[in-house]
């Protein structure tokens, strides 16, 4: 086989252009945040293109919303991890005691009852939930939007992530600001005109529809803003990654 | 790519052995493209036992009617299968390496389609000829199908008419469909290119076509391999490889 002269020198200037390339767009997408928390090990240049791309592309796009006749009737809950008896003791008193607290890097951290995130400015949106598994199903949500909670309590500019956490302690997730300021991300404490049921995650659950089900976790308590998720648990950004699942659930 | 592609390379007459059958980015594309296909295929499967059920529109659940129901075991309790057990979950890694290998895929399909239309390689080697399409043409190659007689790697020098006709039906259908569809079930996708997903109907509806284009897919697959098969494994394999089949003397 003979490789002409301009041929090696062709794939010699393709491959130093290549791999060049590489490098800068690696180190264009750290420094625009377009790295996910999982984003290293053997999935992690699959997991990098998904979450940037997605980025690049849908920042500002609206998940779709449906007309009413479009509601699924029955939604499926799904299974649900056990509560713990705080849970009963709270659902007892019909949630008068459960609180939101939302503290980080805010100015002014903060505690809300049910009663008071239902005083605030309210957004219904009919959206989509798929799970991972395949299943889907349309519901109606309201809620606060989480963009509201946080400019309430005043956001640092450095914030990157906002970690939130369910009444079970082995449950959390975390999601960055474009997802978190999003206005379609709302902190739903209602479901189908009525008050959210507790197989769908009542009294709080956090919406976030541009991504999957599991990112949508049921029974929230507490916010965490932070510009780094390397400090909570495994340092992965959610419990999805130690459990095998990706960070980002976009796709 | 350091090798030429067909019309490159001078050819001495007759000697069959000095063209490279495939050019190297044919080459290096078909098996890149190989591994990420088969490593798609697995996870995907993987990913469907968790949900062996499909619908059409926009959502579907256990509380739903399905289309139809795959009759194997899931790996989801929540799913009624019929059967008295549920099956490990493998739907993280499943997924992780779903999408790497869709990654791989595309990008490998974009250099393959750049390649192919400015080297020329669809128009030269896949694009059928007057005379392909003529009823001899056809006639003569399908009765050649029909009764297994494959041409071997020395008497082939290019693709026959089945053949051109059924790879640019997989580059150009399958491939772009399956990508599509795929898509569709990506919330964040979905959000940012709404009329992608209710062109097809939904997001289920496009669960439900991924499901069929794999299928057809995969009988691609199972076709192709049964035909080197035929018309001599190693030959092709190594022609695929090398770019060139064995050699008279190398093979005895």
């Amino acid at each position: 086989m003979s490789i002409s002269r301009r041929k090696l020198i062709t794939a010699g200037v393709a491959t130093a252009a290549g791999a060049s390339g590489l490098a800068v767009a690696a180190k264009l997408a750290k420094a625009y945040g377009l790295i996910p928390p999982d984003g290293a090990g053997i999935y992690g240049p699959g997991e990098t293109l998904t979450y940037a791309a997605q980025r690049i592309l849908t920042r500002h796009s609206l998940a779709r919303e449906f007309r009413p006749d479009q509601i699924s009737n029955p939604p499926f809950a799904n299974a649900v991890d056990p509560l713990p008896g705080k849970f009963k003791q709270l659902q007892d008193d019909r949630f008068v005691g459960w609180r939101l607290t939302v503290d980080g890097m805010v100015a002014r951290p903060a505690s809300f009852s049910i009663a008071e995130l239902k005083s605030f400015p309210r957004r219904s949106q009919i959206t989509h939930l798929a799970c991972e598994e395949g299943w889907s199903y349309i519901a109606e949500w309201s809620g606060v939007p989480l963009s509201h909670v946080l400019d309430l309590v005043g956001t640092s500019s450095q914030a990157r992530y906002v970690v939130y956490r369910a009444i079970q302690p082995e449950w959390w997730e975390s999601i960055d600001m474009a997802d978190a300021m999003h206005p379609q991300t709302v902190i739903a404490h209602g479901m189908n005109g009525g008050d959210l049921p507790v197989p769908f995650g009542g009294p709080l659950r956090l919406r976030v529809p541009r991504q999957l089900g599991y990112k949508s976790i049921k029974y929230i308590t507490r916010l965490t803003v932070t510009d780094d998720l390397k400090q909570f648990g495994a340092g992965l950004g959610s419990v999805s990654p130690e459990q095998g699942y990706a960070w980002y659930a976009g796709i | 790519m350091a090798a030429g592609s067909i019309s490159q390379v001078a050819v001495p007459r007759g000697d069959v052995s000095e063209a490279p059958r495939h050019s190297a980015t044919v080459r290096v594309t078909h098996w890149i493209t190989t591994v990420a296909f088969l490593a798609l295929l697995v996870t995907g499967v993987e990913i469907l036992i968790s949900h062996p059920r499909f619908y059409w529109g926009e959502t579907g659940n256990v509380n739903t009617q399905p289309l139809f129901k795959i009759p194997i075991p899931a790996s989801r309790a929540t799913v009624p299968t019929g059967y008295g057990y549920v099956l490990p979950d493998q739907n993280g890694w499943s997924r992780y390496l779903h999408f790497q290998s869709a990654w791989v895929a595309v990008i490998t399909a974009l250099i393959y389609g750049l390649y192919g239309f400015f080297a020329g390689h669809f128009r030269r080697n896949l694009v059928p000829t007057r005379a392909d399409l003529s009823w001899r043409g056809c006639s003569t190659v399908i009765a050649q199908h029909l009764r297994l007689k494959m041409a071997s790697a020395h008497e082939a020098s290019s693709y026959n008419v089945l053949q051109r006709v059924t790879y640019l039906f997989v580059i150009f259908v399958l491939f772009p469909l399956v990508i599509w569809t795929g898509l569709d079930m990506s919330p964040a996708f979905a959000s940012a290119f709404p009329s992608a997903v209710s062109v097809l109907g939904g997001q289920q509806s496009a669960r439900t076509i991924h499901f069929f284009v794999t299928i057809a897919l995969t009988l691609f697959l199972l076709v192709h391999v049964a035909i080197i098969f035929l018309s001599g494994f190693w030959s092709r394999v190594r022609a695929m490889i090398a770019g060139r089949p064995a050699t008279y003397e190398e093979r005895a």
